[in-house]
Parts: C-alpha cells; structure tokens; sequence
C-alpha cells in the first residue's frame, strides 16, 4: 500500500497503534551485537516454539519481538517482557520455558534471571526502568533502540515514526526546517561536533544540482558500537532524518555508507529502505507532497580512514578511500564534486525529534555549546558494558560509577579513552570532567565518535598508546608523509619503550616528531593521530620514566619488563604448574611453589589461575 | 586580480590560482616533491606547507599546502617561518628513513643540516617517496595502469593484484616523472618490459631503430586519430623522409619555372 499523503499516514499509524496496544504482552529478545553472540536468536525461536506449544490466551506468537540492542550487554542475552518492564538477564535456551510458565502463564518473575547490583548480589531489580544503568539516562537518538521490532516499519510508526517527517513536509518550508535545526545547536555527532544546521544552510545556498545526502555509518572506533545499534535497532530513526535533510537542503538522492563488518546493519536497512518505499515514504513525491528522494547503500570495505568525510565520498564514488585536502568544503564540492551533506548515523537519529519537539526543547538538554545528548559505548573495565546515552555534559564520574557500575574486581580505576584511536585517555583526576565537545577536547581527548574504554590499575598507559599507534599505522591511508612515516615511527618509538629498550630521549623526539605530525597531516585521521601518545605522556608521562629510567612496568603489563613470583599465601594447590605452558613452576603439593625465572614467559597464565592471591607482578 | 602578501611582499596573482604556483614565480625557494605541472596536485609530500593568514583574523594562522590552496585576496602568507623549517626539516627526516638511498631526499636532507635520520630506516627500502606522480601522469594519460595500493606505512605502487598490469601501454610516462627513478623498465631486443609486463616494440622501416611500443603507437592512433602508418618512421628518418619530400617540391617549383 503507497501512502497518497499525510492523512494516509496517520490513518496508518492509528491502525498501528490499536495492533499494537491490543498486543499489551510483549517479549521482546534482544538482538544486538552482543547478545546476539551470547545465543539470543535461538532463544528467540525458542520463545516462539513455547509459545506455539502453550497456546496462552492474549499472547499471540507475535508478541515475541526481535529488538536492537538493550543497552546491558554485559547481563546479555536481554528479554524483557512488556507491558511491566521486567527485565531477565542472562537468559539461556533452557530458562525460556521457565518465563513462558511462571511470567506468562502466572504472572510471576523469575527471581534468578533478575539483573542483581554487582556491589549487593543479593538485591535483585525486577524492572529495568530501576535498574540504576537505565534510571541515570536520557534517551533521544537511542529511544526506540530495543524497544521495537526493527523489522516492523509498523511498530516504527506506532510510536510516532515519521510523524516529523508529516509535519516537515505539509507544514514546514525547507529554510524553518534549517532554522529548527541551527535553533536545537544539533553538533555533529561523528566526533568533530561541526554544527548540523549550519551544515545544511550552507549546501542549501549552492546553486548547483545535484545535491547529496549522505549518511556516515563508518563506524570504525574500537569499541565503539553506538551507530552499529541504532543502524540494526531503529534503521528508520536514521532514514526519517534523512528525507527530512534532503527535503531542507533539496537533495533527491541518499547515500548510506555502511562497512561489511557490519552485515545485520546492512540487512536491517535495507528492510527498512524497501518496506519505506514500498508505503512510499522514499521515492517519487513522498507522502503527496512533490518531494523525491531515494537512499542506496554503499558498502564500505572497513577502512578506519573511510570515515573520514572525504574519503567516504571518494569510496562511494567507487575511488580508493583517501582523504583530500578540505580547503574547498565538501558541502560546497563532495560525492562527484557536487554539494553534499553528510551527516553521522546518531545525528540522523536525533533530526525527527529536534523537528517534532522544537530545536528549543534539544537546546535546553545538554549544555550550552553541547545541547542534546550523546550516546556512548562503555567498554573495557567497567561491570555494565552496554550502550548508553546521557545528556551532554554529564560527568565522566557519573556515566563510568553511577551508570556503568564502575571497575570490576574491586580494582581501582585508572584511565577511560574516549574518542576512539585518535582521542586521549584522561585520568582519575579529570573523572568530575563533563563529558561534551569542548571540555574534552580541552582536556586533551575528544569526543569522537562516543566510544569509551575504561581501564583498571593492571593496565600500562604505554602500552595502551602503542595499541592505539597501531591501530592508526595500520588504518592510515598512507597518502601523506607525517601519517604514514611519522604515526609509524611513533609506533617504534613506543614498542622501543614497551619492550625496555628505550631512553628519555626517544620521548623528546616524538614529542617534537608529534607535533609535526599534528601540524602537516592532511586529515583529521593524521592531525589527531599522536593523541594516543601525547594524551598519556600529558597525564602519565611517571609511567613512561618508570619504563625508561627504571625499565618497570608500573602496570605490569609490559612482559620484557615485570617478573612473577609466588608468596607466603600459596598453600601449593599445584594449579598454576598445570597450566604453565613452559613448565616453569616446580613445587610440592602443599608446599610453596617456585617460579624459574629464566624459563618463565609472563603469560600471566599462573596468575590467572591462582585464586588465593599468591602471585605477585613486579 | 587578487593581492596577497608573501613574506612581506604584495603581489599580484590570479584569485584561484594555487600558492605554490605564485611563491615560485616570485623566486622563492621552497621544496615540493610531489608537485609537478603536468598533474593535479595532490598534496602528499607536505614540503610546501606555508603559514597563511588575514588581517581580520587578528593574529590566528594556519598551516595549508600551498599546491592546494587557492588564492584569495588578502591573503598573507610565510614561507619560511622557523616552525615551517622545522616541519621541513622532520618531513624530510622521516623520507630519509624511509628512502635512505636516494639521492634526491640524501642532498635535501644535507639541505636541512640532517647527516643522518633520527628515525628507524625502513627496513627493505625502496626509493619510493609515495608522491602519486606515476598514478596521476598514468590517470591524466587515460590508462590508470597503476594505483596506490594497500594502506597504512604499507601503502605501494602497484598494478592491480601485483600482476602485469592489463591497462598499461607501456609508455614509461610513470617511469619518466617518477623523481627519485624507483620505476624499472628496460628494452632488450624487440622488447620492452616495465611493471613486469612485456611490450613488442615497433621498428622504424627505414632504419630499423625500435620506436614506441605497439600497444602505445596503437593508443594514440586511436585517441588522435591518426593515419595507421603514422609510426612507420622514426622521428630522425621522418625528418630526412620530409627533407628528402621538400627537395623533390623544390625541384619540381624550379623546373616548372624553367
């Protein structure tokens, strides 16, 4: 069915809505990445082969619902059943036909499956919405990720979908839709901040036809899954704002630029692209209102510098992904030298609510240079790894303690990398730092793309910054020399230091190397490309004297550099000799073990294994 | 006509026109490895960067390449300001641990006072500066025989798939403009060979020297439209068939006038 204009749509989505709300009983099986790993899709046939089974009254087999990412994705597999909100964390095949008799059939909860505080696991939280991971956040461009099906244009327009869309088009002129974006101060949410409107005015202005929208899901941080959630989770949020930008800038051709490692990504929109043209709200004269505009998806072959504006156009243009010198804006010459505008997944996300509840109403979340939110990935040391999305400015502390739960295993915190490679790792002492474009940056780090990994006391900074060196080495495009040659020699100079070998003098030179490298890069990819290294020499810089002076590695990570060696708790319960890979350790039972240092390798296996705290790092 | 200020002094350039173009007319010296007038640039070598500026910017400046950026009026700019020289100075560091046997990057690191690279030499190094001269002359030529391949510090030239590249004429453009001579290519016989493929050469035939090869003479036939036979000579016995043509036209004006 084509929907002729806006009445259609409305009539539409009152048919949603009574299908919808007449299913009150919903279970929805979280599909996201990482529940996905942990078996969630058998769980979800599972659902259905029970419910099949029991033929229970008022729930059809409908209401099992396969959702994007529920944000928890440590507790995962996530189901959370509606309309009470319970949620049940690490869910196994097994315990579906519990939930199926005790939840569905009589009403009850099932106490195991209950999320429990990691401080109190004796306090279990039924309702997610008290879980104090979700209390804590604001949920704008994530509002619909994994709380509807996302292969359901329907359940998208149930809860309001494409009503902004409606309203742009019959009510509004393109140039309101432009000031309504310029009002909410919407930055960009790939990590550069560059504000949206200001964008879309800009192409609006360029005479010259044609006009691209294009959509950047290059999403390439480590540890960075925020657009990977919405793209699979809510693909629509993502197209409604793109027809709303092409009608502002009036561009009738879109392009999603989506890596392959991101397959259910690609899948996911491609659904919601056909089932959008299919009730015409893409292609010719969208909802009767004489607008055209059509998206295609172009795969990209997962190159980090892809995400890079230019390089984008250039690797949708069928090109090698490289980036070009922006003193010309792509705004003014992008995909074929014509006016572009691209815009990141997560600020797609935001455009129908900035349209539907005022430019104003985003203004007064967030702070005043930063409005709205920003949904963040937490990673790394931290109990509630998951999706995340607060209001901008919200502290570190608050998004690391209170919503992830804090560092694991009693360690104490040390450092939390945000912006991805090419952002910084800020210290305890910068936790009361809130978290939007500007204080970060300031800081020494930067937002990018919202990827944030955290890191315990047994990390070293060091070795952290050779990592990330590594990353970008591998991931430069290698067009221009300090990226190419400077992050590669910086990369040396780092494993030099890594592996003992290196002297304060090695440090002063890529001080002076990083500088240059900052200064004479092309892209972005190479001007913040030393931040790995100058963020920790800036806030760790002991931790690099300890390697060069003392050839320590303070976090005893660095394996030319610690040695293991067994202590008084030891009560020789021979585990650490069985799954030493050199047979290093030697030792009666119940009596103290020994590590020979000469055969030892620092795998650490023996430390893993112990569990009366016997082995010490040194 | 725009005016800038370079170093000081006003000049006069055409608006849109790049920098380098105008600060080399001007005489100043400013070293430019991947810039050359027969291709677009490109900007990797980063040798030309520059400090600009505007009055109204009250004191900020930025670094740009000057092959890159156009000419705006007001524009002020440095070309040798210490912290561009010290860019330099490390841009050229890092080539020489790159390219350590060059004599093109050895006699401007000498330039700069650098006896010897402070960075790790690359182990394997080949001549190759990385500055695209070869792909883009090939690109400008109409083959894109060759690209930039692979990513990162292991960034190459190569054919696709390191294979004899099946778009190549084998014209030596590449190997000509390349400016530290990394691109091999030799004749043997009838027979060119460059990037591994290997290429009939025709003979001249009157005096049996090899002039281009045949998948060159063929192109340009095709892309200029010229007559078949327009390779059938070389350039010298071409010049002594035209010498030996005007003779007989000269003799024929003078008997015709007898």
């Amino acid at each position: 069915m084509r929907l002729e204009s806006v009445k259609e749509l409305a009539l539409l989505r009152y048919d949603a809505v009574v299908k919808r709300e007449a299913q009150s009983k919903k279970i929805l099986v979280c599909l996201g990445p990482g529940c996905l790993a942990g078996g969630s899709e058998q769980i979800l046939a599972e659902f259905k082969i029970q419910l099949k089974k029991k033929k229970i009254k008022g729930v059809k087999l409908e209401a099992v619902k396969q959702t994007g990412c529920q944000g928890l994705c440590a507790r995962g597999p996530l189901v959370t059943i509606e309309p009470e909100g319970i949620m049940y964390t690490k869910v196994r095949k097994p315990d579906v036909a519990e939930i199926v008799e005790s939840t569905l059939i009589k009403g009850e909860v099932v106490e195991k499956l209950l999320y429990s505080e990691p401080q109190d696991k004796k306090k279990k939280i039924p309702h997610y919405k008290d879980i104090p991971f979700y209390s804590g956040q604001t949920k704008i461009a994530l509002r619909n990720v994994g709380r509807i099906d996302f292969h359901e244009i329907n359940d998208y327009i149930a809860v309001g979908g494409y009503a902004a869309l409606a309203k742009v088009l019959t009510k509004m002129k393109p140039k309101q839709v432009i000031d309504e974006v310029v009002t909410s101060g919407l930055r960009g949410r790939g990590g550069a901040g560059f504000p949206t409107g200001r964008k879309w005015a800009t192409c609006a202005k360029i005479e010259e036809e044609p006009r691209y929208v294009l959509c950047n899901g290059d999403e390439g941080d480590p540890g960075a899954f925020m657009d990977r959630c919405i793209m699979e989770g809510d693909p629509h949020s993502v197209l409604e704002g793109m027809i709303i930008c092409s009608y502002a800038v009036g561009s009738h051709e879109g392009y999603i630029y989506v890596r392959e490692e991101y397959p259910l990504a690609i899948v996911n929109l491609q659904k919601a692209i056909e089932d959008a043209r299919e009730v015409g709200l893409l292609g010719k004269n969208i909802l009767g209102s004489g607008h055209d505009f059509d998206i295609k998806i172009s795969k990209g072959a997962g190159a980090f510098v892809c995400g890079e504006s230019s390089a984008l156009m250039k690797s949708v243009a069928g090109d090698v992904g490289e980036p070009r010198a922006k003193y010309i804006r792509s705004v003014q010459k992008g995909l074929h030298d014509k006016p572009t505008v691209l815009n990141n997944v997560e600020s797609y996300a935001n455009i129908p609510v900035i349209l539907e509840k005022g430019g104003k109403w985003f203004a007064s979340i967030g702070t005043k240079k930063s409005t709205g939110t920003k949904a963040f990935s937490l990673a790394g040391k931290v109990e509630n790894t998951g999706l995340v999305e607060v209001p901008m400015g919200t502290s570190l502390k608050e998004i690391i303690f209170d919503i992830g739960g804090g560092v694991p295993e009693g360690r104490e915190f040390k450092a939390v990398q945000t912006g991805g490679p090419s952002g910084g790792c800020l210290p305890a002492s910068k936790l009361d730092l809130p978290v939007d474009f500007d204080s970060l940056t300031e800081a020494g780090s930067m937002m990018g793309s919202g990827g944030m990994i955290i890191m315990d006391n047994r990390t070293c900074m060091v070795e952290i910054a050779r990592y990330f060196l590594e990353f970008l080495v591998k991931e430069s495009c290698g067009k221009c020399v300090p990226c190419r040659e400077g992050l590669y020699q910086l990369y040396q100079l780092c494993t030099k230091i890594t592996k003992g070998q290196g002297c304060e003098e090695d440090i002063a030179l890529m001080e002076k190397l990083s500088k240059t490298i900052q200064t004479a890069s092309l892209c972005g990819l190479g001007q913040s490309g030393p931040n790995p290294f100058l963020s920790t020499i800036q806030y760790f810089r002991d931790e690099y004297l300890a390697h060069v002076r003392d050839k320590k590695c303070p976090g005893g990570v660095c394996r030319e550099l610690i040695r293991f060696e067994i202590n008084d708790n030891c009560n020789g319960c021979q585990a650490c000799p069985k799954v030493c890979p050199v047979n290093a350790i030697s030792g009666e039972k119940k009596k103290l073990h020994v590590i020979d240092q000469d055969l030892c390798t620092r795998c650490g296996s023996c430390e893993a294994v112990c569990r009366y705290d016997a082995i010490d790092v040194f | 006509m725009a005016q800038i200020t370079i170093n000081g002094k006003v000049v006069k350039a055409r608006e849109g026109e790049m920098l380098l173009g105008v600060i080399k007319r001007e005489g100043i010296d400013i070293p430019a490895l991947c810039d050359h007038p027969a291709i677009e640039p490109t900007g990797n070598c980063r040798l030309c960067m520059v400090e600009i500026s505007r009055a109204e910017w009250e004191g900020w400046k930025k670094y740009v390449t000057s092959c890159l950026y156009p000419v705006e009026d007001g524009l002020i700019v440095h070309t040798h300001t210490p912290e561009l020289l010290e860019i330099r100075k490390n841009l050229i560091d890092l080539q020489l641990a790159r390219c350590p046997e060059s004599e093109l990057i050895q006699k401007m690191a000498e330039d700069y006072g650098i006896h010897k690279t402070s960075y790790e030499i690359r182990p394997d190094s080949d001549n190759c500066i990385m500055c695209y001269a070869c792909t883009r002359i090939c690109e400008v030529l109409g083959c894109s025989a060759i690209s930039p391949a692979m990513r990162g510090h292991d960034k190459k030239i190569a054919p696709p798939f390191d294979q004899p590249p099946p778009d190549c004429i084998g014209c030596l453009a590449c190997a000509k403009i390349c400016p530290t001579n990394v691109i091999k290519w030799h004749d043997e016989g009838g027979t060119r060979t460059i990037w591994d493929k290997s290429f009939e050469m025709i003979s001249c035939k009157q005096c049996g020297k090899k002039i281009i090869t045949k998948d060159f003479a063929a192109y340009i036939v095709e892309k200029r439209s010229l007559p078949p036979e327009y390779f059938d000579l070389c350039d010298d016995c071409k010049r002594v068939e035209t010498a030996r043509k005007m003779g007989e036209i000269v003799a024929r004006v003078e008997e015709v006038a007898l």
